[in-house]
């Protein structure tokens, strides 16, 4: 039996928003107008949201940018007061045994720091062990195994402020698990990042878990984050569960495909029927052409290979779905009346 | 403990990343310390040679133990955790298992203990050279005067603390801080001694804890307060830092709550 690890019900957070309320024609406004007139509205960031996460599970929690993805995330850890609703995290009231939560949870939220700006950052490994009260004994190792595997070492003697944001995030991510948590949150931790650097992150993240049987949450823009590190997919919209289940399962409901985009040689003007494709555009005069695949049907190789037998490839690249267009598709497949698309086929109603 | 000495050690190591401020700080308290050790010896002169038991040495003396306590109990700015509260960088101070005021207390200690040489010294330096200086002959003053200067910078730091948690309920600090800063510059006795205040002043001053910042301080240090006199100075400084500080600490609470950290 699994333990779960975070468990939220119905979980609500509302803010109240003031803005200047529209203005009217051409009516000048006078300087206290603006004041009086503001109206006052409650946003709910996160409008209810349930679900449980088992201890050890990798789930990427995705949505449009202020789907209340990060509002979420700080309910769970404490920061936040929520509304109305219930969240326990490692077993505790998050809000109410703050300090001791923290204790077992690692967190990096993408666009703060959490290391010490004008000191070395090997200074602030020394603080967040001071801190989490890791023995002498023991936490130098841990560090060291971190900095290995992160390829820390390079900039241990750096202060923070000088270092690249790759090198800032790497050193971002070993703060955050200097303590050996049970549940690591990343809020957007590849953001910026190049893909090199994203790509050392994925495979040491993997192997931290493989290693360690972390929990992760991750928050991320980046379907193939999505795709490598996790095996459960909660899509939010609006503050509310619109998916829950794994990535295959998501692509087969909104289609998920990627693009290859092929440069050729000389033009073509159709490629003709490929396996498992379908053409999605046709540029500059049959030089490029946009094939959409699922990966499941086909794979790129056999893709190449057949527009190789039509034509020379000069060069080629793969777009994947970005998360919005995912959500966006989930939410045209979920709602076909709402979206306003007449054409949009009905479907099952979600798992979720 | 440890986790204290380590954050005393890390306030102390950001400020000696900034050399060059140091010095020019060291230089402004020593230039205001001669305008104000002339200025009080020119008022003592007027008033007969001595004022509330300050005659001219001691009340130059006086003014140049001001200046050299100035930058270690840092009377003049301290925003960081305001700072940290706008831009939502708390949130990272909150997803820790420590407590923020004790942690911002030991950055705040180890900050005053870099300065304390580098900004203090320049001004007495100054002070033995031009004025001279009135300081005590045996060991007890400087003692005593070391707890009092702890408990100075200390009492300092939580009535910032205080000062800086209105950026929970405010967006626009700067005149809140300001006020800070003038009532501790009349208060605390940065310009002339609180023992000169007119009566009414002296009760208003009395009841807060600037006094306790530079006054106290300074006063067993020059040995002014003695013996059980001492004890009485630093009993009232022990008193307004727990009182303040735990009203910062029940604030906070109060201003974490209603916390919404914007953003990421
Ligand atoms: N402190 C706040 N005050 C007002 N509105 C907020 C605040 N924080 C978040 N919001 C709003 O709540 C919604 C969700 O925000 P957030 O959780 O940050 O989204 P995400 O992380 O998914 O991009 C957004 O509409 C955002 O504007
Ligand atoms: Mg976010």
């Amino acid at each position: 039996m699994t333990e779960t690890i975070v468990e939220l019900r119905d979980l609500r957070r509302e803010f109240v928003v003031r803005r200047p309320a529209p203005q009217l024609g051409s009516v000048r406004r006078l300087p206290l107008a603006g004041r009086l007139r503001r109206t006052r509205t409650v946003v709910a960031a996160v409008d209810g949201l349930s679900f449980d996460l088992a201890e050890g599970a990798a789930v990427g929690y995705i949505g449009a940018n202020g789907a209340g993805k990060s509002t979420t995330i700080k309910m769970l850890t404490g920061i936040l007061v929520p509304t109305a609703g219930t969240v326990r995290t490692c077993g505790l009231d998050p809000v109410r045994r703050r300090r001791e939560l923290a204790r077992q949870i690692g967190v990096v939220f993408g666009q703060r720091s959490q290391l010490w700006w004008d000191l070395p950052l090997a200074e602030s490994f020394r603080a967040l062990a001071a801190i989490h009260r890791l023995p002498d004994a023991t936490w130098p190792a841990r560090r060291d195994e971190l900095a290995d595997r992160l390829d820390l070492g390079g900039f241990l003697a750096t202060p923070v402020r000088q270092l690249s944001l790759g090198q800032r995030i790497r050193g971002e991510i070993a703060a955050a698990l200097l303590h050996a948590p049970r549940l690591l949150i990343l809020d957007e931790p590849t953001i910026g990042l190049d893909v090199l650097s994203k790509e050392r992150l994925r495979v040491f993240l993997s192997e931290q878990r493989a290693l360690h049987g972390t929990t992760l949450l991750l928050t991320t823009h980046d379907m193939d984050d999505v795709q490598r590190l996790t095996d459960r997919i909660l899509v939010v919209d609006h503050g509310r569960l619109v998916y829950d289940g794994t990535l295959p399962e998501l692509a087969g409901r909104v289609g998920a495909e990627r693009v290859m985009v092929v440069d050729l040689v000389e033009p073509v003007p159709s490629l003709g029927p490929i396996h498992g494709t379908r053409s999605v555009a046709v540029e500059s005069d049959g030089l490029r052409h946009r094939l959409a695949f699922t990966p499941e049907r086909t794979t790129a190789g056999a893709i190449l290979e057949a527009v190789g037998r039509r034509g020379q490839v000069r060069d080629l690249a793969i777009e994947e779905p970005d998360v919005e267009d995912v959500v966006r598709r989930l939410y045209l497949a979920q709602s076909p009346r709402v979206s306003g698309d007449p054409a949009a086929p009905p479907r099952p109603p979600l798992p979720a | 403990m440890r986790l204290f000495a380590t954050l005393v050690v890390l306030g102390f190591r950001r400020w000696s990343t900034y050399r060059l401020a140091t010095a020019a700080g060291a230089f402004t308290n020593t230039v205001f310390g001669l305008i104000k050790a002339s200025i009080t010896v020119g008022a003592i002169g007027a008033a007969g040679g001595e004022l509330a038991g300050y005659d001219a040495l001691t009340g130059a003396t006086y003014a140049w133990l001001v200046q050299a306590l100035v930058a270690p109990v840092n009377v003049f700015n301290w925003a960081e955790l305001a700072l940290r509260v706008r831009d939502g960088d708390i949130a990272i101070d909150l997803a820790r298992p420590m407590d923020p005021q004790f942690a911002y207390l030991a950055g705040f200690l180890g900050r005053a203990i870099h300065q304390f040489i580098p900004r203090g010294a320049p001004p007495l330096l100054a002070g033995a050279l031009v004025t001279g200086l009135a300081l005590p002959s045996t060991p007890l003053p400087y003692l005593l005067g070391v707890v009092s200067i702890v408990l100075a910078i200390a009492v300092s730091f939580s009535v910032w603390w205080l000062v800086n948690l209105a950026a929970f309920w405010l967006i626009e600090l700067r005149g809140v801080l300001t006020l800070n800063v003038v009532a501790m510059g009349i208060l605390s006795g940065l310009v002339i001694p609180v023992h000169w205040f007119p009566d009414r002043l002296a009760t208003v001053a009395a009841l807060t804890p600037y006094p306790s910042m530079l006054q106290a301080p300074v006063d067993v240090v020059m040995a002014r307060a003695e013996g059980t006199a001492a004890l009485g100075v630093l009993a009232v400084q022990a008193a307004w830092l727990a009182g303040v500080l735990l009203l910062g600490r029940l604030v906070f609470a109060r201003g974490a709550r209603k916390l919404v950290v914007q953003g990421g």
